[in-house]
C-alpha cells in the first residue's frame, strides 16, 4: 500500500420518494472516500508521480469499496465520478495528480466497462470541506438522466498535510428524470459520449 | 395513527485506521444508519404525539439491523452507540423527542440487551444541518475511552416538513483512546454506568 490512509468513509443514499412521488425502484449511489496523507504537502515538488501512483491504487480500491456498499454486482453500475479536496498544506496540482492520470483504468477494470470520461471536480480547503462529486453514466456521457452530484464532507478532514480522495458510483440516475435527452436504453456505447 | 413515510436513507461506514499514532491492529469502524422522514405534526401544534412512537419501531429495528449489517453482521462487534434526530422548519423540538423510545429499544433489541442509556441528541434545523451525535459504550456509560461522536448530515434534509432521524454503532474506543477513566474491561454491567 503506496497511500498512508488516515480513514475511509462510505455513504450511500437510497430515494424512496420524492414530492410524495414513489421512487420505484428506489434511487441509489455510494461514495468511498479515503483520507491519506500527502506525501508532497508543504513544499513544492515538481515530479508527482508517487500521487499517481497512490490515485491508481485508490481508483481500485475505493471502486470497490462503493460497489460493495451498494451490494450490486460491479457490471450493473450505471454512473460514477470522482473528486479530491486537498488540504492547506498542499496544491491543487496534487488532486490532479491522483485523480487524472492513472485513476480511471482500475475503476474500468473494477466495473467491467466504462467508455465515458469520469466527470470530476477538485478544490482546496480545510477541515468539513464540503466535495461535490459530479456524476455522469459511465458508458455514454450524454445520457441526461444520469447528470447528477453527490455531496461528501467529513468533519476531521482534510488536515493541512492530507488529501480527501472520493469515488461514486450508482445503480441509477435521478429520482425522476424528466428533462428529455438521451436516454439510457438508447446507449450505442462506442464513443463514451452517446 | 399516521404512518411512517421515508424519503430517503443515507447510511454511512467509517474505518479509522489511525490518527497520527501507531495504527491499532484492528481499525475503528463507526456506522450510522439515517432516515429522512415526513413531520406527520408540521405546520401546526398538536397535542396528542406519543402515539407516533409505536409507529416509528419497525424504522428503529430496520435501522438497527442495517447498522450490525454496516459493520459486518455480527452484533457482538459493537462496543458504542448514539442516536440523534434533526427537525425541520415546520417542527418543533417535541417532535424529534419521538424518537427516544423507538431508537434506543431497537437498538437494545438487536443488540441483546445493552444495559447503558443511550446517548442522544437533537435539534431544529434547515436542509445541510449537521448534528454531533454523542456516542457511549453500551452496557456501562461512564467508560472513558468509549466517549465519542460522529457528525452526520444531508445536504437535502431535513426539509421543512421533514424529520432526520439517525441510529450510530461502533466497534470500539476512540482510535488512540489514554486519558484514563474506567476501562471497558473493568464494566461490573449491572446499574448502565459502571
Amino acid at each position: 500500500m503506496k497511500a498512508n490512509i488516515r480513514k475511509i468513509a462510505t455513504f450511500v443514499e437510497e430515494t424512496q420518494t420524492e414530492m410524495g412521488r414513489k421512487v420505484d425502484p428506489p434511487t441509489r449511489r455510494a461514495a468511498a472516500v479515503a483520507v491519506i496523507e500527502n506525501p508532497c504537502a508543504g513544499k513544492y515538488v515538481e515530479d508527482l508521480s508517487e500521487l499517481t501512483a497512490i490515485g491508481e491504487e485508490l481508483g481500485e480500491l475505493l471502486t470497490q469499496r462503493a460497489v460493495a456498499a451498494l451490494g450490486i454486482a460491479a457490471n450493473t453500475a450505471e454512473s460514477y465520478g470522482k473528486a479530491a479536496a486537498v488540504g492547506e498544506n498542499g496544491e491543487i496540482e496534487h488532486a490532479a495528480a491522483i485523480l487524472h492520470p492513472k485513476l480511471g483504468t482500475p475503476v474500468r477494470k473494477v466495473l467491467g466497462k466504462g467508455a465515458a470520461l469520469i466527470p470530476s471536480s477538485k478544490k482546496r480547503g480545510g477541515l468539513g470541506v464540503v466535495l461535490d462529486i459530479p456524476l455522469g453514466h459511465k458508458d455514454a456521457a450524454f445520457v441526461r438522466s444520469h447528470f447528477d452530484g453527490m455531496e461528501v464532507r467529513i468533519n476531521d478532514a482534510p488536515r493541512a498535510n492530507e488529501i480527501m480522495v472520493a469515488i461514486a458510483v450508482t445503480d441509477s440516475g435521478r429520482p425522476l428524470p424528466r428533462v428529455g435527452g438521451l436516454t439510457k436504453d438508447q446507449i450505442k456505447g462506442e464513443d463514451g459520449l452517446r | 395513527m399516521p404512518e411512517v413515510r421515508i424519503r430517503k436513507k443515507l447510511s454511512i461506514v467509517e474505518e479509522i485506521f489511525h490518527e497520527g499514532g501507531s495504527p491499532p491492529a484492528i481499525p475503528l469502524r463507526r456506522a450510522a444508519a439515517l432516515a429522512v422522514i415526513h413531520n406527520p405534526y408540521a405546520g401546526q401544534y398538536v397535542p396528542e404525539i406519543a402515539s407516533f412512537m409505536d409507529d416509528l419501531k419497525p424504522l428503529g429495528l430496520d435501522m438497527a439491523r442495517s447498522l450490525v449489517i454496516s459493520l459486518g453482521g455480527d452484533a457482538k462487534v459493537v462496543e458504542g452507540y448514539g442516536k440523534g434526530a434533526i427537525v425541520g422548519s415546520a417542527g418543533e423540538l417535541e417532535h424529534g423527542a419521538l424518537w427516544h423510545v423507538p431508537g434506543g429499544y431497537a437498538m437494545r433489541e438487536v443488540l441483546g440487551g445493552a444495559k447503558a442509556i443511550v446517548a442522544s441528541t437533537k435539534k431544529v434545523g434547515g436542509p445541510g444541518t449537521r448534528l454531533d451525535v454523542p456516542i457511549t459504550h453500551i452496557n456501562a456509560s461512564y467508560v472513558r475511552s468509549h466517549f465519542d461522536a460522529m457528525e452526520i448530515g444531508l445536504a437535502d434534509s431535513p426539509r421543512a416538513d421533514e424529520i432526520l432521524l439517525a441510529l450510530i454503532m461502533t466497534t470500539g474506543q476512540r482510535i488512540h483512546a489514554r486519558v484514563g477513566g474506567l476501562k471497558a474491561f473493568e464494566i461490573k454491567g449491572e446499574d448502565g454506568l459502571r
